[in-house]
């Protein structure tokens, strides 16, 4: 009998041991490998100097990463509510705001923030001299907000596909109940949504605490800002950049590991 | 029109969905305490009906009444009509992330501004009078298809409404699970209460019905009390229909 599509082949002694090897995760294996080696290195002294030069950037990447992903959630839910909306209005702001967001890198959106809309903010908000001066300097505003700008688009459309993956009848039962759009939305469209896109959500938070390398070009002095001046202070590039990927990779690393665990309460927990 | 035994006035709508022509100048009255039943062959219009009486689907062209309030979307409006006008459908569509006392209390609560306590009394007796108090706490997805049928019952009458209108609602259910939903909605009939079903339970229709509605391609074919409709049926195509689903 030929195994149909999809049936595993009878188990023989190789292929079992196929199948252990499969279920081994080799990539993790590698990398506590890699970091096994960093941290011997370290201990030689070399990576140590540079990774206590470095980790001082690491709060600022941690902040801005917070900051800017909880912002992004916000602006994003309401530009989500925006795109499901049969207010013509509404729709097209929020499609244009997706459309035009998603069409210009990341780090142009950061330049525009420093130069163009933390300027203007501050204008707006404050004519103290004092104050202005003062939110001028400090680019990490900025970056958190120009991160936030352009992820509420990301965050937008995963929001969008939760929404829309809800039946359309529960929508109708909860009309029918005399609930009015935004009541039936928030008690019982967007409690579905969120469940459903939550493992999306978590991974975007991981693509934001990588993209708050970007932040160096604005002179955030993140993590990257630390490794480039380490870097082209000793000329040691191959050591300094080992020692950035290496910290970033812990901290991403510590993440995934929570949005796997977040994955698993929202599948498998689910009645 | 100023009868005041007249819950719903169905004034000549017509529904187009592209070429389909679903309502084709559709007229009729629903009466306090009457039992309506509407059948018909699928596509025949018999469900769009039903969801024009509370602008699930809007009507292009017609009127639709009820207690003398005209539903339209006028803002506010619908929303309070709605209110009064119990929904039940063919797949339940229970919230799932609720549990039936949740299910049962968040609309008294949103809409009718119901303190909690009085909302899950409310919901309480109604899981009595369904029969099934104890799966209060449960979610849906842990109860059969008839029990989930009957919590959407509850949830519909916790609202108190005027009408409860039936989109189909044995079609989704197991052989063995009609029967109670059917006898529920039998004693809601009993009750007095007004009705507007879509289904084929002929048997529910001869034992609990006022009126049958024939309808086939957008149109009313023919009306009147069961036993004349079933047994006397006055158009042709009436007559094939029933001779198809009376076996």
């Amino acid at each position: 009998m030929t195994p149909r599509a999809g049936e595993l082949a009878p188990a023989s002694p190789a292929n079992r041991s196929l199948t252990m090897l499969r279920r081994l995760p080799i990539w993790l294996t590698i990398l506590v490998l890699v970091g096994l080696f960093i941290l011997y290195s370290m201990l030689t002294g070399d990576y140590l100097s540079t990774l206590k030069f470095l980790v001082v950037g690491v709060r600022l990447t941690v902040i801005s990463a917070v900051l800017s992903y909880t912002l992004a959630l916000v602006l994003g839910l309401i530009i989500a509510l925006g795109r499901v909306s049969r207010n013509l209005i509404a729709y097209n702001l929020a499609t244009l705001y997706v459309e035009i967001m998603r069409g210009v890198p990341l780090l142009v959106i950061l330049l525009y923030a420093q130069f163009v809309v933390v300027p203007g903010l501050s204008n707006w908000l404050d004519a103290n001299l004092h104050t202005r001066l003062l939110w001028q300097r400090n680019a990490a505003i900025a970056g958190i907000i120009g991160l936030a700008l352009g992820y509420a688009a990301y965050l937008a459309e995963v929001y969008r596909a939760g929404i829309e993956s809800v039946e359309r009848g529960q929508m109708e039962a909860a009309r029918s109940l005399g609930m009015s759009y935004g009541q039936a939305m928030r008690h019982v469209i967007l409690p579905q949504a969120l469940r459903r896109v939550l493992p999306a959500l978590g991974n975007d938070f991981i693509a934001i605490m990588k993209d708050t390398s970007l932040l160096t070009i604005i002179s955030v002095s993140e993590l990257t800002y630390y490794a480039r001046q380490e870097a082209s202070r000793t000329f040691q590039y191959f050591r300094t950049y080992n020692a950035a990927a290496f910290l970033y990779l812990t901290i991403t690393l510590l993440l995934s590991l929570g949005v796997r665990y977040i994955e698993r309460r929202t599948s498998g927990g689910r009645r | 029109m100023d009868d005041a035994s007249l819950v719903i006035t169905v004034n000549d709508i017509c529904k187009r969905f592209g070429a389909l022509q679903a309502l084709d100048h559709v007229s009729t009255t629903v009466k306090r305490g009457e039992v309506l039943m509407i059948i018909g062959p699928s596509g025949s219009g018999k469900s769009t009906l039903l969801r024009c009486i509370n602008h699930l689907e809007v009507p292009d062209s017609g009127t639709v009444t009820i207690d003398d309030i005209e539903v339209s979307e006028r803002r506010g409006n619908i929303n309070r009509v709605r209110a009064d006008v119990g929904m039940v459908f063919q797949r339940f569509e229970l919230f799932p992330h609720l549990t039936v006392l949740d299910n049962i209390c968040l609309a008294q609560q949103q809409v009718r501004r119901r303190p909690r306590a009085e909302a899950e009394e409310r919901a309480t007796a109604l899981l009595e009078k369904v029969g099934i108090p104890e799966k209060r706490l449960s979610y849906p997805t842990q109860l059969s298809g008839g029990q989930q049928q009957r919590v959407a019952i509850a949830r519909a009458l916790a609202m108190q409404p005027k009408v409860m209108l039936f989109d189909e609602p044995t079609s989704a259910l197991d052989p063995e699970m009609i029967k109670e939903v059917l006898d529920v909605m039998l004693d809601l009939a009993h009750e007095g209460m007004t009705m507007v079903i879509v289904s084929h339970e002929m048997g529910f229709a001869r034992n609990a019905a006022n009126r049958v509605m024939f309808m086939d391609g957008g149109k009313v074919v023919e009306e009147g009390v069961p036993d004349q409709v079933f047994s006397n049926p006055q158009h042709d195509r009436t007559k094939l229909f029933l001779s198809r689903i009376l076996h």
